[in-house]
C-alpha cells in the first residue's frame, strides 16, 4: 500500500507498527553520511537482531511507511535512514528510541531550502521530543551540538586529533558563526567543512564533551582508516575499511547509537572491521583488469572529502566525473563551483566529464587550470567509463565520481553486465 | 593591477558566488592582466580607490540582517566607487541589498544600502528553476542563463531599468517579465549558477569596465569559449524543457 494512503487511513498507524519492534527504532539523519551510518549500524546490529531497515533513497515519509508495513513482522529493531527535511514528521509519527544526527551542510538548496531552515525544523523537533528519546549528536558540528543543550539523554561523539586537522577551512564551510550570538567561532581544529573543535570567543557555545572520541587517527590511503576509540565502556582500536575522516564520523555515530541500543563498543568495533562499502561509497569493481572505484558525490563538502581521500593515489589514475541535475541530484548545479578542485586532479592521467551537465563540469575544470587536452566530454556515464577503460592500461585505477542519478544509471548498466550486485531502490 | 573585491564572502557566497570571482580573475590572467582578489571582511572598510570591480553575492536569509548592517556602513565608499566608474555585480541577496529595504515574511524591515531605487518583499513561495534572460548590453543582445532560487519579490523604481527580459523562468517578481536591474555599471540579478561561468560575455563586460577604471586598455582579446558556450546552450535547452 502506498505510504500516503496508509497515513490517511490510519493516522496513528506508524506508532502502532513501531510499537511492534521490541528494541525500538533508531533514526539516522544528516546531510552527508546517513546511508553509510545506517548501513554500519545495521551491520553491527545484524548479529543478534532481525532488522527492519529502509533502502537507501526510500528515506521520505512514504518510504518509511512502506518499510514499516512490510518488514516489522518478526523484526526486533528498526534502523531508519531519514531525509533531513522529512525527519521531524517521521520522528513525530514513529517515536524513535534513539535519533542520531550527523551534520548539516548546504545541499540541494532548491529542494531543502537553506541550511538554517532545516536547522530550525530540527530545533523545533528536538524541543518536542519525549525526554526518554536519546539523541546521538556529532559534537563537531556546532548546529548539531547545540541541539543537545538542556537535554538529559544526549550522547556526543567527535574527532579529537589535531594531527589530522586541515590547515585551512574549506571555502564551502557553512555554519561558522555561533548559533547563539552570531560571533565567528574560533577553531582549534577543523576536520571537514565546518566540523571541528570550535569555541565562541564570547563564551556562548563551545564543542560539548565527547563520550565517543576518535583519537590517534591514521589514514590508510583509499584502503581505509584506523583510530583509537575512547568510549564510556573502554578504549578499542578501530580499523575501518573505508577511507576519509567523514567515515570516521559515520563509524562513531554507528558505534554510539549501537551502544545506546545495548551493544558494547568493543563488539561494535570488531564488527565494523568486516563492513563493506554501501552503494557508490568507494565500491571497487574489476573491469578488464582495471581497478574501478565508484564514489558518490552530491555536495561541496562530500566532494572535497572524496578528493582528499583519493589524493594519495591520484597520480597516473584516470577520472570520470558525472554530473546530473535531476530532482534527486538537485536541479541547481552551481555547487560544483564550491568544490576546492584546484590542484586536486592535476596529476590524473585522464579526465572525462559526463552526465546531463557534462559541459558545466568541463567549464569548472577549465577554470581550475586543467589542461584541456586531457579533458573529454561524453554524455552517457557508462560510455564515458567504457572509453576510459579502453584508454587505461591493465592494473591502472579509474575513479568514478558521480552524482546520485548518474551513479544509479551506471550501477544499473554494470549490474546488467554482471559486474556488480543490483542496487535496489525499493524494498530489499 | 586589477583588483576584484568580493564583499563579505564568508557570509555572501551561498550559491557558489566564488565561481564568479574565479571566472573574472582567470579571464584576466589568461590575457596577461595582473589581478588581485581582495575580499572585504566584516568590520573592514572599503577603500574605493583600491577596487576595480565589486561583487556582492547571496547569503542565507538569516544572515541578511547581519550583512545589511555591515554593508550600510560602506554605502558612502560604494557610492564613491560607483561614481568613479567601478562596476558592481550584485546577485540574489546582494541584489536585494542594493535597494532601500527588504521586508521579510514576518513583516520585519531590513534596511538596504539604497544604492539603487528598488525594494524587495518576501513572498510565500520560492521561485526556483532554470532561467534565461535576454540582456542588451554594449549594443548587442545576449542570452543570460542560470538558476534562480528566491523568495524575494523585487520591484524597481520608475527610473531604474531591468537588466533584461525573462525568456524562460520567473524573474524579479516571478511573473516572467523583468529580471534584475541596471544603473550604469551597477548590475543586479537573481540569476546564479554561478552567473559568470556560463555568461562569459558578461564577465568580459565587467572586466572591460574594470580595465577602463584602472586606466588599462578596455578592449579584451577574445578567448576560446566553446566550452562555456556549450554549457550555456545546454542550460537553455533545460530551461525551455522545464514545466512553466
Amino acid at each position: 500500500m502506498p505510504g500516503h494512503v496508509f497515513l490517511r487511513l490510519a493516522p496513528n498507524g506508524l506508532a502502532d507498527l513501531a510499537a511492534g519492534l521490541p528494541d525500538g527504532i533508531a533514526a539516522v539523519s544528516a546531510t552527508n553520511g546517513k546511508t553509510t551510518t545506517s548501513a554500519m549500524l545495521s551491520h553491527i546490529l545484524s548479529a543478534e537482531n532481525v532488522i527492519c531497515r529502509n533502502a537507501a533513497g526510500a528515506n521520505l515519509m512514504s518510504g518509511v511507511v512502506t518499510t514499516l508495513l512490510h518488514q516489522t513482522h518478526g523484526a526486533t529493531v528498526g534502523v531508519l535512514e531519514i531525509d533531513e527535511a522529512a525527519l521531524p514528521a517521521v520522528a513525530a509519527n514513529v517515536g524513535p528510541r534513539v535519533i542520531a544526527l550527523g551534520n548539516l551542510f548546504r545541499d540541494q538548496l532548491d529542494r531543502h531550502g537553506e541550511l538554517e531552515l532545516v536547522a530550525d525544523r530540527w530545533r523545533a523537533m528536538v524541543a518536542g521530543l519525549p525526554e526518554a528519546t536519546t539523541l546521538v549528536l556529532c559534537a563537531d558540528d556546532p548546529v548539531i551540538d547545540a541541539l543537545g543543550r538542556d537535554r538529559a539523554n544526549v550522547v556526543r561523539y567527535g574527532i579529537d586529533d589535531p594531527s589530522v586537522a586541515l590547515a585551512v577551512r574549506d571555502a564551502a564551510a557553512d555554519s561558522t558563526f555561533c548559533v547563539h550570538c552570531g560571533t565567528a567561532y574560533v577553531y582549534d581544529a577543523v576536520y571537514l567543512g565546518h566540523l571541528g573543535a570550535y569555541r565562541c570567543p564570547s563564551g556562548d557555545h563551545e564543542r560539548g564533551g565527547l563520550q565517543f572520541a576518535a583519537r590517534a587517527v591514521r589514514t590508510l590511503g583509499t584502503q581505509g582508516t584506523a583510530f583509537r576509540l575512547d568510549a564510556p565502556d573502554g578504549a578499542s582500536e578501530v580499523v575501518l575499511p573505508l577511507p576519509g575522516l567523514y567515515n570516521v564520523e559515520n563509524a562513531l555515530a554507528a558505534i554510539a547509537t549501537a551502544h545506546v541500543l545495548g551493544v558494547p563498543s568493543a563488539v561494535a568495533v570488531a564488527r565494523l572491521a568486516t563492513f563493506s562499502a554501501a552503494f557508490g561509497r568507494f565500491e571497487r569493481i574489476d573491469m578488464q583488469g582495471r581497478d574501478v572505484v565508484l564514489i558518490l558525490f552530491k555536495n561541496p563538502t562530500g566532494a572535497n572529502e572524496a578528493l582528499r581521500a583519493i589524493a594519495p593515489d591520484i597520480a597516473g589514475s584516470h577520472v570520470v566525473l558525472a554530473l546530473n541535475d535531476r530532482i534527486a541530484d538537485g536541479r541547481d548545479v552551481s555547487w560544483i563551483w564550491d568544490i576546492d578542485l584546484e590542484g586536486t586532479l592535476d596529476e590524473a592521467a585522464s579526465i572525462v566529464c559526463s552526465g546531463d551537465r557534462a559541459a558545466d563540469l568541463a567549464v569548472r575544470l577549465r577554470y581550475a587550470d586543467l589542461a584541456l587536452n586531457r579533458l573529454d566530454r561524453i554524455r552517457v556515464v557508462a560510455t564515458a567509463l567504457d572509453q576510459t577503460v579502453a584508454d587505461a592500461a591493465v592494473g591502472e585505477r579509474i575513479y568514478v565520481l558521480a552524482t546520485y542519478t548518474a551513479m544509479l544509471d551506471l550501477h544499473r548498466e554494470l549490474a546488467r553486465r554482471g559486474l556488480t550486485e543490483p542496487f535496489w531502490e525499493g524494498d530489499r | 593591477m586589477l583588483r576584484i573585491v568580493p564583499l563579505y564572502p564568508e557570509l555572501l557566497s551561498i550559491y557558489a558566488d566564488r565561481g564568479n570571482v574565479r571566472v573574472l580573475a582567470q579571464r584576466a590572467r589568461w590575457r596577461g592582466i595582473d589581478v588581485e582578489v581582495a575580499p572585504l571582511g566584516l568590520g573592514e572598510n572599503l577603500d574605493p580607490s583600491a577596487a576595480d570591480v565589486i561583487l556582492i553575492g547571496g547569503g542565507q536569509d538569516r544572515d541578511q540582517a547581519l550583512v545589511a548592517e555591515a554593508l550600510i556602513t560602506q554605502t558612502p565608499a560604494l557610492q564613491s566607487a560607483i561614481a568613479d566608474g567601478v562596476p558592481v555585480l550584485a546577485v540574489c541577496g546582494g541584489f536585494q541589498l542594493l535597494g532601500h529595504r527588504y521586508v521579510d515574511q514576518g513583516g520585519n524591515v531590513i534596511p538596504g544600502t539604497g544604492l539603487v531605487d528598488l525594494e524587495t518583499t518576501a513572498g510565500s513561495r520560492r521561485i526556483i528553476g532554470n532561467v534565461v534572460v535576454e540582456v542588451e548590453l554594449g549594443g548587442s543582445k545576449q542570452q543570460m542563463v542560470g538558476f534562480e532560487n528566491h523568495a524575494g519579490r523585487t520591484t524597481l523604481g520608475n527610473a531604474v531599468t531591468p537588466l533584461g527580459r525573462v525568456k524562460f523562468g520567473g524573474g524579479n517578481i516571478g511573473d516572467g517579465y523583468e529580471e534584475g536591474c541596471r544603473v550604469g555599471r551597477v548590475l543586479g540579478t537573481y540569476v546564479h549558477g554561478p552567473l559568470l561561468p556560463k555568461n562569459v560575455w558578461l564577465a568580459d563586460q565587467l572586466l572591460s569596465w574594470a580595465c577602463d577604471h584602472r586606466g588599462l586598455a578596455s578592449s579584451l582579446e577574445p578567448l576560446d569559449d566553446r566550452l562555456e558556450e556549450s554549457a550555456a546552450t545546454r542550460a537553455i535547452e533545460l530551461a525551455k524543457a522545464q514545466p512553466r
